[in-house]
């Protein structure tokens, strides 16, 4: 377990990130309505290069996220992301889902 | 966010200490809440429930639009004796999310064969505990009915301040039990923390059975804890 959280887990990551002098940007589910597919308090993290780590999604709104998380790496402002659930992307992989999400990207630093 | 908040809420999420991370929408500033830091005003009562409940929320506060993003240690079982309810209670520990693990020094008693799908211990509380440090998070049961095992894990457990702490036993076995904490210096006030018999009172009479009346109480003490009394 003690190795799983420092591998897998989205904020050790991002920690390793900035010794090894990345610059970092960081997602976070801040409210979810409806069906979300990750929970409030889930993350991501990215890096200059779009390399990320972890989830806001179950994999749909992730390359937005990542695009718009390079942005605020060069400019430095925090921002919200709105995201509706695609009820096509939904039915493809059998959810009844449709619900929405915001997501707040912030830099590290 | 500020790098060195980051690396403070991942030195105390490494410990197993709860904290918050609590993030302006609005200009992004970040701080970090311990478990024990008094806050006051709305933001410190949402604080107070977000640190109960787990759950990681936007909320209001004072004008400022916030994001509550809760880190609570993942909950830990520790339990004393290899024995039919232990086999039971593993697979209801995981589905419930809680990281089990077994102590028995009984090599007859703990075997993987028995034991296939949980951690297992082949050896004394005392040396055992020193791989699976007890604390707030972790839940301790004591199962094997004999003193010479279950009363050092239950004295360490009260000490650790265990949100659960459950001895398997009759009302007779308890009483003889309680006799012998306070010999070992133990507050009659921290041993009535103890839950025996253990277990919710369903009327449990297999070992499966039993093993669901002390999940059900296991969980109770954690989404009832009181946060303030650690």
């Amino acid at each position: 377990m003690e190795n799983d959280i420092e591998t897998l887990d989205p904020l050790m990551v991002a920690e390793r990130w900035i010794d090894e002098g990345r610059d970092v940007a960081i997602a976070t589910v801040v409210d979810t309505w409806g069906s979300a597919p990750r929970p409030t308090g889930s993350q991501l993290v990215i890096d200059r290069d779009g390399n990320f780590h972890g989830s806001v999604s179950g994999g749909c709104v992730e390359g937005a996220v990542v695009s718009e998380a390079v942005d605020i790496l060069s400019d430095g402002k925090p921002r919200m992301l709105e995201f509706g659930v695609a009820d096509e992307t939904a039915w493809q992989v059998g959810l009844s889902c449709g619900g929405k999400i915001r997501v707040f990207v912030e830099r590290l630093g | 966010m500020d790098p060195h908040l980051l690396k403070e809420l991942n030195v105390e999420r490494r410990a197993r200490r709860a904290a918050i991370l609590v993030t302006d929408l609005e200009d992004g500033c970040d701080r970090l809440v311990r478990e024990r830091d008094v806050v006051d005003g709305a933001l410190g009562s949402a604080l107070e429930r977000a640190f109960q409940s787990g759950k990681s929320a936007t909320i209001e506060a004072d004008g400022r639009s916030c994001f509550l993003n809760v880190h609570l240690p993942p909950a830990r079982l520790v339990v004393i004796g290899a024995v039919h309810i232990s086999q039971a209670l593993a697979p209801m520990a995981a589905l419930s999310g809680f990281d089990m693990t077994v102590i028995d020094p009984r090599t007859a008693f703990a075997t993987p064969e028995r034991f296939d799908s949980v951690a297992l211990i082949a050896q004394w509380p005392d040396d055992a505990l020193k791989q699976v440090p007890l604390d707030a998070y972790t839940a301790v049961a004591a199962l094997t009915h004999d003193p010479k095992i279950d009363d050092d894990p239950l004295h360490a457990a009260l000490k650790a301040n265990c949100f659960y702490v459950g001895a398997l036993g009759s009302r007779k076995t308890h009483a003889k039990r309680v006799d012998r904490l306070l010999a070992r210096g133990l507050t009659l006030e921290e041993i009535n923390r103890i839950s025996a018999p253990i277990g919710l009172d369903i009327g449990a009479a297999s070992p499966a059975e039993i093993a669901v009346a002390i999940m059900a109480e296991i969980i109770t003490s954690l989404r009832n804890r009181s946060v303030t009394s650690s």
